[in-house]
């Protein structure tokens, strides 16, 4: 019998046994939907964690420190290369390291302990320079207010935390100018030591960026014997308010709560750790970095970047490592769910088998009746598999809608939840076209393989006998 | 044992068909050989449990003989396997049962059309065979229902026309009126004759009803607990 006419008969036949046939159906239709919800949930969580952690930017980022610092700072020492050699991080290093091959950016780790003024009530808090590619961050993008207007705006966006202890309505903090407090380093002039302070304008007279000339002619000049640590403000007007920061407490040193453009930061020539050090060493003229972040193309390029900034003397630090087990974790976890949601499709199976095992009872005069006109026990047996397969079929796709209608109403829920706790919304469900189409196939040989006994069981059925059935 | 030959449409050769039923071994038919000519009309009569369905069930390839052989037009039955039955049952047979065996859920025209979809006939030719089938009978005003709003006699018919539509060369009936009252059994009777003369079809009908036997069949073969009694050839001939 030709596939077309197998196909009416087939659905004729489901037709008729209608009710029997729609429990049945429904039974697949539900064990689809359970695998369907389970792996939606599964790979939702999944692709929610690696969206969140790569939108922090750990994940095409590479720390890279001087050997020296990392040995101070108590770093993995298996991360260095001890055969190479130790090299500054300063300025040079950074153009160098910006030139290698797949590398975005480079930019130095600027977070400080300090103090800031909001109607003249002082609050100790930390700063972090944040670079303006972190605008895709995902920390970013259920943020109050704006991102930084440009990459050199004199301009703040407070983690909520901090907003909360300034203000009870934090909200109204947007639009407010808050004055930044720091110690703004600066290298002696050569004959600074003799000359004191005297030359030097009080730096409080001219808030802002204003730089003392005295300073400015010592950048310029020889080798400064020493530094010196001046007391600077700067007005910042708050754009925003964010729930956290990117990449918070990776390779640094706390918790940014007032974020500011790195540009900003930078100029503002924070006294840092690393500040005595290159003094002790004399090369207080040329600051070096407590670490640099080097942005790569791809997380796929970390490993070969990260090598060639061995290779150059640095320590590094990636959390490649970390990432390999978080696919391995969510590889063991989608497993666990769908072998939960393939027990209910077993079971829907087991229905299949039980309503085909029926039907051969019931229709075993028309399999006879069949067997007499023509049919051979090829087509009796393609007969049966058609309808095990179009239940299949049927109860796969309602399956595939009822298991993405699950995964929405659990993210529904969840973020009801959350709306309550006053968090942002997540996307907790996925159902990608690949899960479509792999739980309908997986639907349809499933109900093929329930089918294979009753169909053969049909075909094998003697036609004389089941003629005289009544 | 002896060879097919074309002058026979069906012939059986020493055939038996046993089976066992508990410790006991039942003969239902038991070393027959018959043979039927092309065009003949043959009655195969005997009592309930003679073994006259049996041996009809084997001609349609239905049921395989326990030992000898079943020739149809030179091809032995009992050598092919079932995808050769299937094929012998779609295009060398035409089947006529006592119950009607029409599929319920189908209307005439469907129950009609069956045996062609089972014999891939192409689906633009299938219409016009089913119509010629149906007129045959004279049902076509009846196409479009379903057995269960047809009387007795008209689903006799529409199984007649089913067993016409692929245009077999030998029609097989087991009792075709037994569920029929007298009226309508003869009109069938009469149908089975036109038949058989208008289309020089081989039939061979399985009955209890020796008179209607003798009305309308060339040849009366009688059977009795399975083995063949008589073969009607020689009170053919002095009928002839």
């Amino acid at each position: 019998m030709k596939l077309r006419d197998l196909t009416e008969l087939a659905t004729r036949n489901l037709r008729e046994a209608m009710l029997r046939n729609s429990l049945t159906t429904l039974g697949i239709a539900v064990g689809v939907a359970s695998l369907v919800a389970m792996l939606s949930l599964g790979v939702g969580l999944q692709e929610m964690a690696s969206t969140r952690l790569s939108k922090t930017g750990l994940f095409d980022a590479i720390i890279v420190m001087s050997q020296a610092n990392q040995r101070a700072f108590g770093g993995p020492r298996r991360a260095t290369n001890p055969a190479g050699p130790s090299r500054r991080l300063d300025e040079e290093a950074r153009q160098q390291l910006t030139r290698l091959k797949n590398v975005v950016e480079v930019y130095p780790e600027v977070r400080f302990p300090t103090e800031i003024q909001l109607d003249g009530k002082p609050y100790a808090t930390t700063v972090a320079g944040i670079p303006y590619s972190a605008r895709a961050d995902g920390a970013f993008d259920g943020m109050k207010g704006s991102f930084f207007s440009s990459t050199d705006a004199d301009e703040a966006i407070l983690q909520i935390e901090l907003a909360k202890d300034l203000s009870k309505t934090p909200d109204s903090l947007i639009g407010k100018e808050i004055t930044l407090r720091y110690a703004e380093r600066q290298a002696l002039p050569a004959n600074g030591m003799a000359g004191g302070s005297a030359g030097m304008p009080n730096p409080f007279a001219a808030p802002g960026r204003a730089k003392p000339a005295a300073a400015a002619g010592a950048d310029a000049g020889e080798p400064a014997p020493g530094i010196s640590i001046i007391p600077r403000e700067l007005k910042l007007r708050v754009i925003g308010i964010v729930e956290t920061e990117p990449a918070a407490g990776f390779g640094g040193i706390g918790r940014g709560r007032l974020l500011i453009p790195l540009q900003i930061a930078q100029k503002l020539r924070i006294a840092q750790p690393t500040d005595l050090r290159d003094m002790l060493r004399g090369d207080s003229d040329k600051p070096s970095y407590e670490s640099l972040t080097v942005r790569v193309t791809s997380p796929k390029v970390v490993q070969s970047v990260e090598d060639e900034i061995k290779a150059m003397g640095f320590g590094t630090f990636s959390i490649l490592d970390a990432t390999k087990n978080l696919q391995l974790f969510f590889t063991v976890f989608d497993g666990l769910l769908g072998i939960f949601g393939s027990l209910a499709l077993t079971v829907a199976s087991l229905g299949i088998i039980n309503t085909l095992v029926m039907a051969i009872l019931e229709r075993r005069r028309e399999i006879g009746i069949l067997k007499a006109l023509g049919a051979a026990d090829r087509d009796v047996r393609r007969l049966f598999f058609v309808e095990a397969g179009a239940m299949g079929l049927v109860g796969g796709i309602f399956g595939v809608v009822l298991g993405w209608m699950i995964g929405r109403a659990v993210t529904f829920g969840t973020n009801a939840y959350l709306a309550r706790q006053q968090l942002p919304p997540i996307d907790l469900s996925s159902v990608p076209w690949w899960m479509v189409g792999a739980a309908i196939a997986f639907s349809f040989v499933v109900s093929l393989a329930a089918g294979i006994y009753p169909a053969a069981r049909a075909a094998r059925l003697n036609p004389v006998e089941a003629l005289r059935y009544e | 044992m002896t060879g097919p030959s074309d002058a026979f449409a069906v012939r059986t050769d020493h055939v038996s068909r046993h089976y066992q039923m508990g410790d006991a071994l039942v003969r239902a038919v038991d070393d027959v050989s018959i043979s039927v000519r092309p065009g003949e009309f043959v009655a195969l009569l005997g009592s309930s449990g003679s073994g006259k369905s049996t041996l009809l069930n084997l001609l349609a390839g239905l049921d395989r003989p326990t030992s000898g052989a079943i020739y149809a037009h030179e091809k032995n039955l009992a050598a092919m396997n079932s995808e050769e039955l299937a094929l012998h049952r779609s295009h060398t047979i035409g089947m006529v049962f006592q119950a009607f065996n029409l599929l319920p859920r189908m209307t005439l025209e469907e129950n009609v059309e069956l045996p062609l979809r089972l014999a891939e006939v192409d689906r633009e030719e299938r219409p016009a065979r089913v119509r010629e089938a149906v007129e045959r009978v004279k049902l076509v005003a009846r196409l479009n229902h379903r057995p269960t709003e047809l009387s007795g006699g008209e689903q006799q018919r529409a199984s007649l026309a089913r067993a016409l539509v692929n245009r077999p060369t030998i029609l097989l009936a087991d009792e075709p009126t037994g569920n029929l009252d007298s009226a309508t059994g003869d009109a069938i009777m009469n149908l089975l004759q036109e038949i058989n003369k208008s289309l020089h079809m081989t039939i061979v009908m399985v009955t209890h009803d020796r008179n209607r036997a003798e009305r309308f069949a060339h040849r009366i073969i009688t059977m009795g607990d399975g083995k063949l009694i008589d073969d009607g050839l020689k009170s053919a001939v002095s009928r002839a």
